[in-house]
C-alpha cells in the first residue's frame, strides 16, 4: 500500500456533507472525509464532540440526518440499499466489547460468518481460529465471555470483526473501558493489524498510539472536523487554536 | 379414623388419581409450551423496530394493536370464565361440542401466552442494547439477531418465569373441571362424591399436587444449571500457563 500513497488512492468509504441531529440537538455538522484502502485514520477530540456518533453513522447504527455515504461508488443512504448487506463490509469494535453472551469465544467469531456470509461451519471455524491466533486468543476457544478479562474480551471482539473479513475496521475507543494494565495488550494487537495494511478507522483517546499508527489524524470539535492531517502536522504543528488547546489539555 | 380412610382412598382409587394427574400434567405441559411459543412470537413481533414510513409500518401497528388487545383481554379476565365462554361459544358457533381436553389445552395455551408475551417482552428489553448493536454491526437482520443472539439469552432469562407459569398451570387446570375435563380436581370430586370422605380425598390430592409442582421445580433448577454450563473452561492444549500462551502467540 505504501508505494501508492502519493497517487490517487482507492476510497473505501467517502462521507459527504454528513449531518446528524438528535431532536433539535445537532451533533454532527457537514462532515466530509474519506477513508482510503490500507489507510489508518484516527479520530481524536474532546468528549461529546461527536466522534462515536460519526463512527456509528458510518455503519448506520445511527441514521444520518443528511448527507451521503458513498461505498463502492453508490450512496448507501438511498432507500434501495440494504443496510445489512452494507454492514457486513465493515467491522466494528465497541468500547464495551459486546461479545455475544450466549456464545463461547469460537461461537462469537463463527456465528456471523455462518449466518450472514453463509460460510460452512468448517470454513468459518478455520477463519475464526486464524484471527483468534492473530489476537492471541486461540487457546481460549471454549471460554465464555464472562470468564474473560476485559483485555481478552476486546481481543476476541477484534477477532470476531476480522473473521467477517471486512473492507474496513471501525474502532470506537477500544481501550477506554479497560483497566490500565490491559490497555497495552489491545493496542499491541491493533498496531500489528495496522502493520498488515488493514484499513482502520479508530476513535481513540490514546494520543501516543494515534501518533504512532495513524496515516492521518482527524480532530473533531463540537460536531465538525476542525483539523485533519498527518500525525506530524496535527501533533507537532497544529494550525488551529482549538487543536492546540485540546492537545495541551491531553498532555497534562 | 382419618388415616385409615386416607390409606383406603389411595389403595382403592389410585388409578383415578393417576389418570387425573396425567390429564392435569398433559394440559399444563402442552399449555405452557404453546403459551411460551405464543409469548416468544408475540414478544419478537412487539419489539420489531418501527419503520419510519410505508405499508410495513401500518401492518406492524395493526399487529401490535391486536397483540395488545389479546394480552390485556386474557390477563384481565378469569380463566374459569374464559373456559366457559370458549367451550360453550364454540359449541354455539360451530354447532358441535369441542373435545373438552382439546378445549382445555387451547384455553391454557392462550392464557399462558398472554402472560408469557409480557414476560418475553421484558426479557428482550433486559438484554443489553450492545448485544443487538454487535449483531447488527456484523450484518445480521432483525430475525437473525433474534434467533442467534437475543432469544437464546431471553430464553435463559425467562426460564424461571416459565417454570413458575408451568406450576401455576398445574394448579389452575383445576378450574377446567367446570367444562367436565377429567383432570385431577374433577377426579377427586368424583371420588369424594362416591365415598363422602371430602377431607380425606382432598387431603390426598393436595399431596399429589404438591409432589407434581415440587418435582417440576427441581427439574427446572437442574435445567438452569445445565444451561449455565460449567463454571470453568479448559484452555486448548490444557494446562497452558499464561507464559505458554504468550510464547505460542509470539511464535517464539
Ligand atoms: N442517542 C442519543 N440521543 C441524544 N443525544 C445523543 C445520543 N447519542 C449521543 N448524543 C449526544 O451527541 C453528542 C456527541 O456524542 P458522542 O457520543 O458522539 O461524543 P464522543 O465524541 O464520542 O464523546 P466521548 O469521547 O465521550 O465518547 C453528545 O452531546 C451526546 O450527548
Ligand atoms: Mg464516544
Amino acid at each position: 500500500m505504501a508505494e501508492r500513497r502519493d497517487e490517487k488512492m482507492s476510497t473505501v468509504v467517502d462521507i459527504q456533507g454528513l449531518s446528524k441531529s438528535f431532536g433539535s440537538h445537532e451533533v454532527l455538522k457537514d462532515i466530509n472525509f474519506s477513508v482510503n484502502k490500507g489507510e489508518v485514520v484516527t479520530i481524536i477530540g474532546s468528549s461529546g464532540s461527536g466522534k462515536s456518533t460519526l463512527l456509528r453513522c458510518v455503519n448506520l447504527l445511527e441514521k444520518p440526518s443528511g448527507g451521503q455515504i458513498i461505498y463502492n461508488g453508490e450512496n448507501i443512504l438511498d432507500d434501495k440499499h440494504n443496510v445489512h448487506q452494507y454492514r457486513k463490509n465493515l467491522g466494528m469494535v465497541f468500547q464495551s466489547f459486546n461479545l455475544f453472551n450466549n456464545h463461547n469465544v469460537l461461537g462469537n467469531c463463527v456465528v456471523g460468518q455462518i449466518k450472514v456470509l453463509k460460510r460452512s461451519k468448517e470454513e468459518a471455524e478455520k477463519v475464526a481460529k486464524k484471527y483468534l491466533h492473530v489476537v492471541g486468543m486461540d487457546a481460549y476457544v471454549e471460554a465464555k465471555p464472562r470468564q474473560l478479562s476485559g483485555g481478552q474480551k476486546q481481543r476476541v471482539a477484534i477477532a470476531r470483526a476480522l473473521s467477517m473479513e471486512p473492507d474496513v475496521m471501525l474502532f470506537d475507543e477500544p481501550t477506554s473501558a479497560l483497566d490500565p494494565e490491559m490497555v497495552g495488550e489491545v493496542l499491541k494487537v491493533m498496531k500489528e493489524l495496522a502493520g498488515t495494511g488493514l484499513t482502520m478507522l479508530i476513535v481513540t483517546h490514546e494520543m501516543e498510539f494515534a501518533r504512532e499508527v495513524s496515516d492521518r489524524v482527524v480532530f473533531m470539535d463540537k460536531g465538525v472536523i476542525a483539523e485533519e492531517g498527518t500525525p506530524e502536522q496535527i501533533f507537532n504543528a497544529p494550525q488551529k487554536d482549538r487543536t492546540k488547546e485540546f492537545l495541551q489539555r491531553t498532555r497534562k | 379414623m382419618s388415616i385409615e380412610w386416607i390409606i383406603r382412598i389411595v389403595v382403592e382409587y389410585w388409578p383415578m388419581f393417576l389418570r387425573g394427574a396425567g390429564v392435569t400434567l398433559l394440559i399444563a405441559l402442552i399449555g405452557t409450551v404453546f403459551g411460551a411459543l405464543i409469548g416468544l412470537l408475540s414478544g419478537v413481533l412487539r419489539t420489531i423496530p418501527m419503520p419510519e414510513k410505508g405499508s410495513k409500518r401500518l401492518l406492524l401497528k395493526v399487529v401490535n394493536l391486536i397483540l395488545s388487545a389479546y394480552i390485556e383481554f386474557f390477563r384481565g379476565t378469569p380463566m374459569i370464565v374464559q373456559a366457559m365462554v370458549i367451550f360453550y361459544g364454540a359449541a354455539m358457533a360451530f354447532g358441535y361440542q369441542m373435545d373438552p381436553l382439546i378445549a382445555g389445552i387451547v384455553i391454557v395455551s392462550i392464557n399462558t401466552g398472554a402472560y408469557m408475551a409480557e414476560i418475553v417482552r421484558g426479557g428482550i428489553i433486559s438484554v443489553d442494547q450492545g448485544q443487538y448493536e454487535a449483531a447488527q454491526a456484523i450484518g445480521m437482520n432483525h430475525v437473525q439477531t433474534m434467533m442467534n443472539v437475543v432469544l437464546p439469552q431471553v430464553i435463559r432469562n425467562i426460564l424461571p418465569a416459565t417454570g413458575n407459569q408451568f406450576i401455576i398451570n398445574i394448579k389452575d387446570t383445576a378450574v377446567l373441571s367446570v367444562i367436565s375435563i377429567s383432570e385431577l380436581f374433577f377426579q377427586t370430586n368424583s371420588i369424594a362424591g362416591n365415598n363422602f370422605r371430602y377431607f380425606e380425598s382432598f387431603f390426598v390430592v393436595c399431596i399429589i399436587y404438591f409432589i407434581m409442582t415440587y418435582t417440576v421445580t427441581l427439574i427446572l433448577r437442574y435445567i438452569e444449571r445445565r444451561m449455565d454450563g460449567p463454571a470453568n473452561y479448559v484452555i486448548a492444549g490444557e494446562m497452558d500457563t499464561a507464559e505458554d500462551i504468550k510464547r505460542k502467540t509470539t511464535g517464539a
